[in-house]
């Protein structure tokens, strides 16, 4: 895949519009998440800033989803991992933010070689069946609530003094938070860009487009499939930490249960499974779309709908749903593979 | 030691449901290689249109009367479902396995969210016979009889199934289809109309075991999102029992049932283990997978 000169310059406009958005103070109506219609209102600057994390756990997830074709249905499980144990060391033991980062990160690390090792001995529907199931009992684990660690189903607040200031959660540090989340996206981008052109990513791809010629060439696919794993997961563990130090509360249904899985399976798809900035894209349109329409459904003027509008409108999952089956069943390759059509049918047209 | 025998019923019970989920999903899965996500959302339609009928239907009939009904109306209300969900979803996808797999994900999350929308999250009551909240005593050991009705629901499902499967035309096209496909498309026999047929069979064991998991385990109660979390343990269930293989389903229903009342009862009550008997059911799962990575019995339907 070459860079394109317009994919660049596209990258660094965006790049530097995200950037000073904390800055720009313009009246917006109607089409921001938040009730209040200011571009940098900390309402707004806090969904931006949940559509950057989940951009990047949905980029690393389209490492493993996308570029390397297996379906895993366990990110979640890394992403709770990052919540909960960045969570708990702060929290409950009181420790510094880098020896907290380092844990956070080492225990992902080994929870995934552990798990994928093992998962990996399985291919197809079977190793998505298995993902899946180990998501399922580290949710459950979660919401055991084992010593008192996590808090259940209740949830952990993150409470730390040994937090630096500009990271606590005061609604006047959500631009931090918001630039951090931000940092998150842009670092994530770049990791795996330099994965996904080198070597290793070609090895990925081919994985997918035919394992078994890839093994009667002497590669052995296990290793590069356990790689696209720990990366990928890695990723969403970073997201985890991004998110619990912008949200301040973990919640087992909101970070650890299947639910979040299944949303970002849908934002890769949505934008365009196997690109980067299409799985970036179809993340920012799901998590803005999904923020501005619980904004919409909460406006007074939504309870005098007649109740065959109120009922599915109220439903973020219902609409997304919906415009995922849609997309499935009639735009094959997400929002990317729409433009990749549209720009080829224009190229014909100039060329003819 | 009674304890340990009505723990040995209720488990087994509970195998029974997990066969009715996971059978379905083991065929479907064998003859067309799709992993139906949406296989929860049969069980939940299942349950709602059970509750919908039994609340509807004038209470002088009977408790008795209105619960078979309601029984009959899960069966119908989950094969309709699958039917239209293969006809209108799936088939416009055919030969594109991940497109089916993540289009039943994304109808199971929309009608789940419209019932959320609908319903609410507060789950309904589905009335039953006083019968069937009470248990029958054997000698020292109580059996409570809504087991019975999950027990025998399970055996003739599972009798039935083999008898067709065996025994029918179409139920040989499928035994066939699920051996190799593309033999019996060349044979000019319809495979289209095998998967439809196996959507519908699939969606009437799941819409019987939304209600009866509703009736034997949640007190009566049904919620939008039961029929997912029963859906994780039909799909372990599938995977132990080996993929397309109805007997593995049967089998490994039973294991991972006795497995979860078993260590659900003994080391549940301890602190921070409420979890257990799920945890348990995954942890077999990994070991089977280790000793046997293509389940227990796969290739023999």
């Amino acid at each position: 895949m070459s860079v394109s000169r317009r994919g660049v310059v596209v990258a660094v406009a965006a790049f530097l519009i995200f950037l000073l958005v904390p800055f720009i103070g313009v009246h917006v109506p109607w089409i921001l998440p938040s009730t209040v219609n200011i571009i940098n209102s900390t309402g707004t600057l806090e969904v931006l800033a949940l559509c950057f994390i989940f951009a990047g756990v949905a980029l690393g997830y389209d490492v493993i989803f996308g570029f390397t074709g297996l379906l895993s249905l366990g990110p979640v499980m890394y992403f709770a991992t990052g919540v909960y144990v960045f969570d708990i060391t702060l929290t409950h033991w009181n420790w510094p933010l880098v020896p907290a980062l380092l844990c956070t990160f080492g225990i992902s690390l080994v929870l995934a070689i552990v798990f994928g090792a093992i998962a990996l001995r399985v291919s197809g529907i079977a190793f998505t069946m298995v993902t899946l199931a180990f998501a399922q009992a580290f949710y459950y684990l979660i919401e055991d609530n084992p010593h008192g660690l996590t808090g259940g189903d209740t949830g952990l607040a993150l409470v730390s003094s040994r937090l630096p200031g500009f990271m606590s959660g005061a609604v006047s540090n959500t631009r931090n938070l918001y630039w951090i989340a931000f940092g998150f996206l842009v670092v994530s981008y770049a990791i795996v860009w330099m994965v996904t052109e080198s070597a290793t990513g070609h090895v990925f791809v081919a994985i997918r487009e035919n394992e078994r010629r890839l093994e009667v060439l002497g590669i052995r696919p296990f290793g590069f499939k356990l790689g696209a794993y720990v990366l990928s997961s890695l990723v969403a563990s970073g997201g985890g930490v991004a998110y619990i130090l912008l949200i301040g509360t973990a919640v087992p249904s909101a970070v650890a249960s299947t639910t979040v899985t299944l949303s970002i399976l849908i934002m890769v798809v949505l934008g365009g499974a196997g690109t980067r900035w299409g799985a970036v894209t179809g993340a920012m349109i799901y998590v803005y779309l999904e923020q501005y329409l619980l904004k919409v459904s909460a406006e007074p003027s939504f309870a005098n709908l007649p109740s065959f509008l109120r009922v599915p409108l109220s439903q973020p999952q219902f609409l997304l749903g919906a415009i995922f089956v849609l997309f499935v069943l009639f735009v094959p390759g997400g929002i990317a593979g729409m433009v990749g059509r549209f720009r080829v049918r224009r190229e014909g047209r100039n060329r003819g | 030691m009674s304890v340990f025998l009505t723990l040995a019923f209720s488990g087994v019970a509970l195998g029974s449901i997990y066969f009715l989920a996971a059978s379905g999903l083991s065929l479907i899965y064998g003859l067309m290689d799709i992993l139906n996500f949406a296989h929860g959302l049969f069980m939940t339609i299942g349950a709602y249109v059970a509750w919908d009928v039994a609340t509807h239907l004038p209470a002088s009939w009977g408790a008795p009367v209105l619960f078979i009904i309601a029984m009959v109306a899960s069966v119908l209300g989950g094969s309709l479902a699958a039917g239209l969900t293969e006809v209108f979803i799936i088939r416009p996808l055919y030969g594109r396995p991940i497109s089916q797999i993540l289009v039943t994900i994304g109808l199971d999350l929309a009608v789940v969210g419209l019932l959320l929308g609908g319903f609410g999250s507060n789950s309904l009551s589905i009335p039953v016979p006083l019968w069937l909240i009470e248990a029958s005593h054997l000698g020292h050991v109580s059996l409570p009889n809504s087991d019975f009705v999950a027990l025998i629901a399970g055996l003739v499902v599972l009798v039935v199934l083999e008898w067709f499967l065996r025994r029918s035309r179409y139920g040989i096209i499928i035994r066939a289809g699920v051996e190799n496909r593309d033999m019996v498309s060349a044979l000019g026999i319809n495979v289209g109309r095998a998967f439809t047929l196996v959507f519908v069979i699939g969606g009437a064991m799941a819409g019987l075991a939304g209600l009866l998991y509703a009736v034997v385990f949640s007190g009566d109660l049904i919620a939008p999102t039961q029929g997912d979390s029963l859906l994780i343990f039909a799909f372990i269930v599938v995977v132990i029992g080996g993929l397309g293989s109805i007997r593995g389903s049967a089998v490994a229903a039973l294991i991972v049932g006795l497995v979860q009342d078993y260590t659900n009862y003994y080391l549940g009550s301890h602190s921070g283990m409420a979890e257990i008997g799920n945890l348990s059911v995954v942890l077999l799962l990994a070991i089977v997978l280790e000793w046997r990575p293509r389940g227990l019995f796969q290739g023999t339907l």
